[in-house]
């Protein structure tokens, strides 16, 4: 690419909505980022395809008013994110401007506020000593951030190895103060800041190897954690039809796993929600380290009313900071909400350009596009030795909650879990209404982690939870011959084995994401829990028949529910327990008197 | 402009014609809803008047500029005048919007004279998201099945799904009325004249024309004209609820006949659709008019309640299906044969900014009264199906016929109008009448305090 003191001009010849045809003087790259002057206010664009001396750019404004003729000045560079001190807990839109140093109620086109603060000083503790021996992404000192140790590194677009020639002493720096000056293996001398750019639709590989995921991530709810749990550098995603909770699944996710970081993309959902989490991170406290919840996080927001083109930029640049967080060797949790939307970015712009279509007129591309961008995810083992994480979890909402559709089953063959939400479970109130019999956990599979989940929970853990799903299975094969045969027409048995699973159903996988007990339960206690329920499922109990079953089940159900409610340990939680225990004898087959 | 009389023109149109405008007579290019010119300086989405009718600039390619004229191009010469009027259309808002009726372009339809105020383009720059306010005031409505399992919040977005043959307009006139809006915007789209006077009856007789402002696109004007209704009903709406601070409520009915004009234009532009025939930015252009409903964090408010109407009640189809990830929920009405009512569904219906209002803003028990009597409810479905296979009721499954009978009568039903206690009382004695607390399966600690003393 071009110097920048040289920049490449051109002016707007054609207009359609936000698709701009520019006439260069010189040469362009593809995604080469270009300035629009309109009236004064520069519009921010990205080429997107490239005709003899015509660029054809995608703005991330609205183009209103815009005139041909307009002059166009291009930047040199891709469109980057500006990594470095300062980015927890701030709030980005998709090409990574600070929100909140916006002026006014309304966005204003070309107010594009800088990333981070430069005026901040941050306490720079060096890591090495002049003349080690370093490379891209290897640390050279480091701050605190929110509690964080923020790694200052090598910059990632450094080749070769590099000698540190000398370090600054600690002591307050601001992020463009220079704190190391790096000689190279030729001799050129390299300063460094505390501030870098990366190009967002390039991943950044500064990591020696990609290990399989081994460690479980716990999000402490109980469906995910239990059933199919995720991983650390997992990749999951949750498909579901409008109204079927994947907002607030998300949501308990983003609030209570074990993360260092968490990095919310907000990507053409509704403004409202990300509301929601700017109204309740800085209140609510990280359950792993007491601090507040929003010290840990980032949110990229492109709500749906926001410019369509930045959509598509704004799940890279969601991308390229949780890579900048994982190469200092931190646990980094991506959420994206939603894919589609991003897709359908894609869809507007492919349609503008009169592409050929693919399936339902999105671009032909779609699928590579999506498994390339889940194969940034990943654990990786640093040059040093550490290990870092992303785990990423997208959220798809396919139209008319039909899952065949190009997004879901793009996704469907990169992601490794998979969390169906299904339509009649939320209309039953049964949330999170993941689905228990589609959905995978693919990592289950994987020796390294059953190992681990072995260590951590118990030695009898995986067996337990293959129990629970075949519970489930019997009771979903019950409840349909109950449905189909009458009441009546099938033995006790089959009740029994249907209310068994709705003990389950109720007590394991539904779990109520408002309540301050309920909301989340860690690893020990859904182990508990577990143990509880299958001592329940598993005691043999006699009834003279169904109308004398169902009654009973229910007040089964409603203690065991009661003690999810109840703080664990609690004098509370115990007594429903002992409660339980009664109710339990009243009909343990031995107990009971049973005609001939 | 002597050939253009010819054609009889829809309605009289001033055409301000000014120093500085640049006109133009040669059209090259007419086709059903478009016509193109060759013309310089042209600012894309600017507005433009073609043989007297309004157009906007759709595309421009060098010095060719397609305009999109709204009511159509019949009749339209190629030597028509075209005058480039230099800005995106606009409307003129202040106080006396209040109680005025317009029509798609801003132009009073009432016989009243132009409202004086500052002009302001439609379709302006979006909120801000850190500029909002999370949505926490009620918006108490007095029907119950709205306000107890579906509450409405202020800066909420929400439309009714319903088939064309169910009475939204009656409901929605109800919720507008009684939610204590400082003003009530109505954009009409495509609405038939009679649901236009009906709405201007309702809140005549409820005294309330002061604080309305309508925007009227009905079944006899043009179908292109209905995009612009959304937005010149939301400048209106933004204008009393930024400025003004006030509460305002927002009506636009019907939302399908917005897309329905969308996918016209796509067609005619040669777009390529995607599915239902839609165009593949229906997402975003429906997003962009609901996301307008705000809680501004100066104190205003914009509560957007629409309807959507549906096809066979299908909601898969991609109009309904993208409203549905748009907007905060969905309110479904449905006639209950049992009682012979018509009730909003409590299965398809859907408050998703309920959960920030109930139990905080309304009674503690709220949340958990309103899940233990929906799944009763669900109950009581599941054993009108065992009824309707030929297979026997257990007791429990009676109990809950008869209580799905009067829950939908005395509190599903769009016809009570209760207060927000009464309505929980009532639904605790129904609990009392025909379960046991382990039946109904509420915290114990609620049991104890409202469980009926009687049952």
């Amino acid at each position: 690419m071009k110097a920048a003191i040289d920049p490449t001009r051109g002016a707007v010849e054609g207009i359609i909505s936000n698709l701009v045809h520019v006439r260069t003087d010189g040469p362009v790259a593809q995604n080469e980022i270009c300035f629009i002057h309109h009236e004064g206010t520069p519009l921010m664009a990205e080429v997107i395809e490239v005709l003899h001396d015509r660029a054809y750019v995608q703005v991330f404004e609205s183009t209103r008013g815009l005139r041909a003729g307009a002059s166009v000045e291009f930047a040199g560079h891709m469109l980057e994110a500006t990594l470095g001190p300062g980015i927890l807990s701030r709030n980005y839109d998709g090409l990574m401007h600070d929100l909140d140093a916006m002026t006014g109620v309304f966005l204003r086109r070309g107010e594009y506020p800088p990333a981070l603060d430069e005026t901040r000083e941050w306490d720079f503790r060096p890591l090495v000593t002049s003349g080690a021996r370093v490379r891209a992404g290897d640390s050279l000192g480091e701050v605190l951030e929110n509690g964080i140790a923020h790694r200052i590194m090598v910059p990632f677009e450094l080749s070769g190895r590099y000698t540190v020639e000398s370090l600054v002493r600690p002591g307050p720096r601001r992020i463009s103060d220079a704190v190391a000056t790096l000689r190279s293996e030729r001799g050129d001398g390299v300063p460094v800041t505390m501030v870098q750019r990366w190009p967002v639709k390039r991943a950044l590989r500064v990591y020696r190897d990609k290990p399989r995921p081994f460690r479980l991530l716990e999000t402490g709810v109980r469906i995910i954690d239990t059933l199919n749990p995720i991983v650390e550098g997992g990749t999951g995603f949750i498909p579901g039809p409008f109204g079927s909770g994947k907002t607030v699944l998300q949501q308990a996710i983003s609030r209570q796993a074990e993360a260092d970081v968490v990095i919310v993309a907000a990507c053409g959902e509704r403004a409202n929600e990300v509301v929601d989490l700017f109204t309740e991170f800085p209140e609510l406290d990280d359950p792993w380290t007491g601090r507040k919840l929003m010290e840990r996080t980032t949110i990229i927001a492109n709500t749906s009313n926001m410019p369509v083109a930045a959509r598509e930029a704004s799940v890279y640049t969601a991308m390229t900071i949780a890579e900048y967080y994982r190469s200092m060797g931190l646990k980094v949790l991506l959420l994206a909400d939603s894919t589609s939307r991003w897709a359908q970015a894609l869809r507007e712009m492919s349609n503008r350009m009169e592409e050929l279509p693919g399936p339902d007129a999105f671009p032909m591309d779609l699928s590579a596009i999506i498994s390339n961008f889940y194969s940034r995810a990943g654990i990786v083992r640093l040059n040093d030795g550490r290990t870092g994480s992303i785990t990423l979890i997208g959220t798809v909402s396919p139209a008319g909650g039909n899952l065949k559709e190009p997004v879901t089953e793009s996704t469907k063959k990169v992601a490794r879990c998979f969390y169906a939400l299904s339509q009649r479970r939320a209309d039953s109130k049964r949330y999170p209404a993941v689905d228990p019999i589609e959905s995978y956990s693919k990592y289950l599979e994987y020796p390294e982690l059953r190992e681990t989940l072995r260590a951590r929970i118990a030695p009898d853990w995986l067996d337990n939870v293959d129990e629970l799903k075949s519970v489930l299975l019997r009771g979903r094969e019950a409840a349909e011959q109950i449905n189909i045969l009458g009441d009546d027409g099938v033995s006790i048995d089959t009740h029994l084995a249907f209310w068994r699973s709705e003990i389950v159903d109720e007590v394991i996988l539904q779990q109520n994401a408002f309540d301050a007990v309920d909301a989340r339960t860690p690893l020990e206690r859904q182990e508990y829990m577990v143990r509880a329920v299958l001592d329940t499922v598993r005691a043999e109990l006699a009834f003279d028949g169904y109308e004398d079953a169902n009654p009973y089940f229910k007040r089964v159900i409603n203690t065991l529910k009661q003690m999810n409610y109840a703080a664990f340990g609690s004098p509370d939680f115990e007594s429903f327990e002992k409660r339980l225990e009664e109710i339990l004898e009243e009909r343990r087959a031995e107990a009971v008197e049973v005609g001939p | 402009m002597i050939r253009a009389a010819s054609v009889p023109p829809r309605r009289k149109r001033r055409t301000p014609t000014r120093a500085f405008q640049r006109i133009y007579t040669r059209i090259d290019r007419i086709t059903k809803a478009t016509c193109t010119v060759k013309a310089e300086g042209v600012g894309y989405e600017e507005l433009a008047m073609v043989a007297g009718r309004p157009a906007q600039v759709v595309k421009i390619v060098g010095d060719e500029v397609t305009l999109q004229v709204f009511a159509g191009t019949e009749g339209i010469p190629t030597d028509a005048e075209v005058v480039f009027l230099g800005r995106a259309p606009n409307l003129r808002v202040g106080d006396a919007l209040a109680g005025r009726f317009f029509n798609a372009y801003g132009d009073p339809i009432d016989g009243g004279p132009e409202p004086d105020g500052e002009p302001r383009e439609i379709g302006g720059p979006s909120v801000n998201p850190v500029r909002r306010e999370r949505p926490s005031e009620l918006n108490v409505t007095g029907i119950a099945g709205i306000d107890l399992n579906n509450t409405l919040v202020t800066g909420q977005k929400i439309p009714f799904f319903a088939d064309p043959d169910q009475p939204f307009n009656q409901v929605m006139a109800l919720v507008a009325l009684r939610a204590k809006a400082d003003k009530i915007v109505l954009g009409g789209i495509g609405l038939t004249n009679d649901d236009h006077l009906y709405f201007r009856n309702s809140f005549e007789n409820a005294g309330a024309l002061h604080r309305i402002v309508v925007f009227m696109n009905t079944t006899e004007d043009p179908p292109v004209e209905r995009l612009l209704v959304p937005d010149m009903a939301l400048t209106a709406a933004e204008y009393f609820a930024v400025e003004k601070k006030e509460k305002v409520l927002v009506l636009l009915t019907d939302m399908t006949l917005y897309a329905d004009a969308l996918s016209i234009v796509s067609n005619r532009m040669d777009q390529i659709p995607s599915k239902d025939s839609m165009p593949g930015s229906l997402y975003s252009d429906l997003a962009r008019i609901y996301e307008k409903a705000a809680q501004f964090k100066a104190g205003g408010s914009i509560t957007i309640v629409a309807v959507t109407t549906l096809s066979g009640g299908d909601i898969t189809h991609a109009i309904p299906d993208n409203t549905g990830y748009i907007t905060e929920g969905q309110l479904f009405l449905r006639r209950d044969t049992e009682v012979g009512k018509v009730i909003v569904d409590p299965f398809r219906s859907l408050s998703r900014l309920k959960q920030l209002v109930i139990g905080r803003k309304t009674r503690e028990d709220h949340p958990q009264v309103m899940n233990a009597a929906v799944r009763l409810y669900a109950d009581a479905a599941n054993a009108r199906t065992k009824l309707e296979n030929g297979f026997d009721l257990t007791h429990y499954d009676e109990r809950t016929l008869d209580f799905a009978r009067d829950y939908s009568r005395d509190l599903l039903a769009i016809d009570v109008n209760v207060g927000p206690d009464r309505m929980l009382d009532r639904a605790w004695e129904l609990f009392g009448q025909y379960f046991s607390p382990e039946e109904v399966g509420i915290k114990q600690q609620l049991v104890d305090t409202y469980w009926p003393d009687d049952a």
